[in-house]
C-alpha cells in the first residue's frame, strides 16, 4: 500500500554550543567574530556538532498507528519536531500524505485570562480546526471536559485537572488524517488517564494514521500494532510492538548476566542504611541463570549490606512483565518472619516465588522500606532497584501438549472434573 | 534474542484485535502529490496561500491580544484614549503654552494628537511584535504554524486601539471646527503606510529578538531616539534646514506630515517627501520579511 508518511534520509544537525548556550547576546556574537579569524587557523575548530538524527528512513501506511520509543535523548522529540514542522531537518525528507496535527503538549496555546470557552476556540485554532468546526463540535469537548459549569470562568481559576481535561478535550476532537501524539497521557489523574487512554484508542481505531511517542509501554503496546525503536538519532529497528517493546526493554536493562548489583542502578545515590549488592536467579542445580521452565519455582538469592544499625526493615521484591505491568510483590514478611533488625554486615536473603508466570520476558525490582511500612514510594526506600534482574520464562518442551494462553499474566493449576449428569 | 520473541507471543492477542480498524473507517484515497513536504528550504520564497490558509489563526491571534489587554483593567479601552490624550494636553501646556511653538498654523493640542495618534499606534504596535515571537516560546516550540503570524497579529491588536484612537480626534475636530477636505479621502494610505511600516520594523526586531535578547532591552531606546526623530510634538520647520534631508530617511517624517495634512489640509502634501517614506517603508518590509524567513526555521531551536 502507499505510504501516508514517507521518510527518507532525515538527519538534524545541532551545534553542541547554540543548543547548550540558549540564547547569545550581541556582545557575545561580536566577539566570537572577533576570535573568528584566530580560531579559523586553529586545526580544530572547536564548533562540535552532532547529529539528533541520522539517516532516518521509514513509510507508515494509512491506517497504521504506530509508537515511537526510545530512551531519552535517542532523537523521538527531534523527529517529532521535525514531523510536526517546528524544526527544519539539516538533511532528508518527509512527505506526508494527508493533514497533520501534532500534539506535542497539552494546552498548547491556553491562556490562563480567557474563560474556558475563549481558550476552546484559541486552542483549536492553534491546533489546526477552523472556527466552523469548533462551533460544530463545541458541546462535545465541553461534555468530554465534564466542566460545563466553569465555562464562562477563566483558566486561570481553574484547578489543574480541569485544565487537563479541557485541554485535552479539544485536542481529542482534532479530526486530521494523521496525528502525531508525544507523552499527553501522562498527565491527569488515574482515572482521567484511561479515559485518554480510551479516546486515544478510539482515534486509532478510525482509520486515522497516528505516531505515538510515550514512554508508557504499555501503553504503546496497547495502540500501537507497530513500533519504531530509535536510539543514537537511528532506527534501531521497526516491526510488530510487542517485538520491537522487548527488544528495547532487553536493551535498556543492564545486562544481567552476573547478577551484580551496580552503583548506577540504585535510586538513590547515596545509600545509607542498606545496599542491594547482588541477585541471582537460581535453576534446579542452585547456578544463577536468566531462564526459568514455566512451572517451576522461581528461586532468588539477594546479597545486600547494612550500612548501619537496621530497625524494623522491610523486604520485598516486585516482578514485572516486560511492559511494567506489575505481576506481583511479596515481602519478607509475608512468610511469618519478622520485620529485620539487624547489625552492619553482609546478608544474605533466599526468596522463592511459586507464580505460574505464561512464557515471557520479565523483570525483578528490589526494595527495602524502613519502619515496617508498606511500600509506597521509591522516596522513602532505604534501597530501590527499578531493573534488578531480567529473565525469561521459557515453555516446557512440547511433551506435555499444552498450549499456554498468551496474553495472560499467569496459567496457574487449575483441577477440572467433566461426569455425565443424567445417570448417577 | 529469545526474550524478544516470546513475549512477542505473549501480546500478540491483545495487540491485534487494538489494530483492527473499526465500522467508522476513514476512507483513504491518498493524494498523488503530498500534502505536506518537509525539507531543509533552500529558496525562502513567501508561501502567501499558506498565509491565507492560516487566516483564522491570525484572526484569533489578534482577537486574543485585544481581550486579554484590558482584562483586569479598570479603565479597559478608555486607556487607548487617555493615553495620547494626557500626552497631548502635556505636550500642549509644555510647548504650546510655555514655549510657545508654532504649530503651522494648527492649534497645538490638534497638531500634536494627530501626530501622537500615529506615533503612540506605531511604537506600541513595534514594540509588542519586537517581543511577541520571544513570549510566543510555548507556542513556537509545540505547534506548526506560519510564524509571521505572531508579529503581524501582534500589529493588528494595536490596529484595533488605533482605530478607537480616532474617536477624540473626531471630536476635537467637530469642537474646533476644522475644515474637512478632500484630502481626508487620502488618509487610508498613510494608515497603511504607517502599518507596513510597523510590521516591518517589528518583525525585523521580533526575528532579531530569538538570537540577540539584546533588543528587548534596547527597543525602548531606540523607540525613544526615532520619538524626537520624529515631527510628533515639534513642527519639521523647527528642525535646522541642514538635518531635514536626514529626517526625509525617516519615513515616520513623512507619515506624520502626511497625516496632518490630510485631516487638517493646513497646508499641501510634500509628495517628494511621501514618496520618500513609502519606499523606505516598502523596502524594509521587503528586507524585514527576507530576515524573518531566513531566521524562522531556527526559533524553535534558538527559543
Amino acid at each position: 500500500m502507499k505510504p501516508i508518511i514517507k521518510v527518507e534520509g532525515l538527519g538534524k544537525q545541532y551545534r553542541v554550543g547554540s543548543r547548550l548556550q540558549q540564547f547569545a547576546t550581541l556582545r557575545d556574537s561580536i566577539s566570537a567574530a572577533v576570535r573568528k579569524p584566530l580560531a579559523a587557523l586553529r586545526p580544530n575548530g572547536h564548533s562540535e556538532t552532532f547529529w539528533a538524527l541520522r539517516d532516518v528512513d521509514f513509510e507508515v501506511a494509512p491506517g497504521e498507528v504506530i509508537g515511537v520509543i526510545g530512551r531519552n535523548g535517542a532523537g523521538k522529540s527531534t523527529l517529532l519536531k521535525i514531523l510536526s514542522r517546528i524544526t527544519e531537518p539539516t538533511t532528508g525528507r518527509v512527505e506526508l500524505y494527508g493533514r497533520v496535527a501534532s500534539l506535542l503538549e497539552v494546552g498548547t496555546g491556553f491562556h490562563p485570562e480567557l474563560t474556558g470557552r475563549e481558550n476552546v476556540f484559541l486552542n483549536g485554532a492553534v491546533l489546526g480546526m477552523r472556527k466552523a468546526e469548533i462551533d460544530r463540535k463545541f458541546e462535545e469537548i465541553v461534555a468530554f471536559a465534564e466542566i460545563e459549569r466553569f465555562i464562562d470562568t477563566p483558566v486561570k481559576h481553574y484547578s489543574s485537572g480541569m485544565y487537563v481535561r479541557l485541554a485535552f478535550a479539544v485536542a481529542a476532537h482534532l479530526e486530521p488524517e494523521i496525528l502525531i501524539i508525544d507523552e499527553v497521557l501522562a498527565v491527569g489523574d488515574a482515572q482521567f488517564q484511561k479515559r485518554c487512554l480510551g479516546k486515544m484508542n478510539e482515534v486509532a481505531r478510525s482509520g486515522r494514521t497516528v505516531l505515538f511517542v510515550s514512554h508508557n509501554m504499555r501503553a504503546v503496546a496497547q495502540l500501537c500494532g507497530h513500533c519504531i525503536w530509535i536510539d543514537g538519532g537511528q532506527v534501531m529497528s521497526r516491526g510488530l510492538s510487542n517485538e520491537v517493546v522487548v527488544d528495547y526493554l532487553a536493551s535498556s536493562q543492564p545486562q544481567k548476566m552476573d547478577g551484580l548489583i551496580t552503583k548506577d542502578m540504585h535510586y538513590h545515590d547515596k545509600l545509607e542504611e542498606l545496599s542491594f549488592t547482588r541477585i541471582d536467579l537460581l535453576d534446579k542445580y542452585s547456578n544463577p541463570t536468566i531462564v526459568s521452565y514455566f512451572g517451576d519455582s522461581f528461586r532468588f538469592r539477594v546479597e545486600f549490606e547494612v550500612l548501619a544499625p537496621l530497625k524494623q526493615a522491610r523486604l520485598g521484591l516486585v516482578i514485572n512483565k516486560f511492559d511494567e505491568t506489575v505481576v506481583c510483590a511479596v515481602q519478607h514478611t509475608d512468610t511469618a518472619l519478622n520485620l529485620l533488625n539487624l547489625q552492619p554486615g553482609n546478608y544474605v536473603a533466599h526468596i522463592q516465588v511459586d507464580v505460574p508466570l505464561v512464557p515471557g520476558p520479565y523483570y525483578v525490582a528490589l526494595f527495602a522500606k524502613p519502619d515496617g511500612g508498606y511500600w509506597t514510594s521509591a522516596e522513602r526506600s532505604l534501597d530501590y532497584i527499578a531493573y534488578a534482574l531480567a529473565f525469561n520464562v521459557e515453555e516446557v518442551s512440547a511433551e506435555g501438549g499444552a498450549v499456554l494462553p498468551t496474553n495472560a499474566l499467569i496459567h496457574p493449576v487449575s483441577n477440572w472434573t467433566v461426569e455425565g449428569l443424567d445417570y448417577i | 534474542m529469545t526474550i524478544a520473541n516470546n513475549a512477542g507471543a505473549l501480546i500478540e492477542a491483545e495487540t491485534l484485535t487494538n489494530i483492527t480498524p473499526s465500522k467508522e473507517s476513514v476512507v483513504h484515497s491518498l493524494p498523488d502529490k503530498p500534502v505536506i513536504v518537509i525539507e531543509r528550504r533552500s529558496w525562502l520564497g513567501l508561501d502567501l496561500r499558506e498565509l491565507w490558509a492560516y487566516r483564522e489563526l491570525l484572526y484569533f491571534f489578534i482577537w486574543r491580544d485585544v481581550k486579554v489587554r484590558y482584562k483586569q483593567t479598570l479603565l479597559g479601552v478608555l486607556w487607548v484614549v487617555l493615553q495620547p490624550l494626557l500626552m497631548m494636553l502635556i505636550f500642549a501646556f509644555l510647548f504650546g503654552r510655555i514655549a510657545g511653538i508654532q504649530s503651522d498654523g494648527i492649534g497645538y493640542s490638534l497638531f500634536a494628537y494627530a501626530g501622537l495618534l500615529a506615533w503612540t499606534f506605531f511604537s506600541s504596535a513595534v514594540t509588542a511584535a519586537g517581543n511577541s515571537v520571544v513570549n510566543s516560546a510555548s507556542l513556537i516550540t509545540k505547534v506548526y504554524f506560519p510564524r509571521m503570524l505572531i508579529p503581524v497579529a501582534a500589529v493588528g491588536a494595536n490596529m484595533v486601539d488605533f482605530a478607537i484612537a480616532f474617536i477624540p480626534l473626531a471630536g476635537m475636530m467637530i469642537l474646533w471646527k476644522v475644515r474637512i477636505t478632500g484630502n481626508l479621502l487620502l488618509l487610508p494610505i498613510f494608515i497603511i503606510m504607517v502599518v507596513m511600516l510597523a510590521v516591518g520594523v517589528g518583525m525585523f526586531m521580533a526575528a532579531l529578538n530569538v538570537k540577540y535578547r539584546d533588543v528587548r532591552l534596547a527597543l525602548p531606546f531606540i523607540i525613544q531616539v526615532w520619538f524626537f526623530s520624529s515631527p510628533i510634538i515639534l513642527p519639521l520647520t523647527i528642525f535646522p534646514e541642514k538635518l531635514r534631508w536626514l529626517l526625509a530617511l525617516n519615513p515616520m517624517a513623512g507619515i506624520i506630515e502626511a497625516f496632518r495634512v490630510s485631516l487638517y489640509s493646513h497646508k499641501s502634501f510634500d509628495w517628494q517627501a511621501i514618496g520618500v517614506a513609502a519606499a523606505v517603508t516598502i523596502t524594509f518590509l521587503i528586507f524585514a520579511i527576507y530576515r524573518f524567513k531566513r531566521v524562522e526555521r531556527e526559533f524553535a531551536d534558538l527559543i
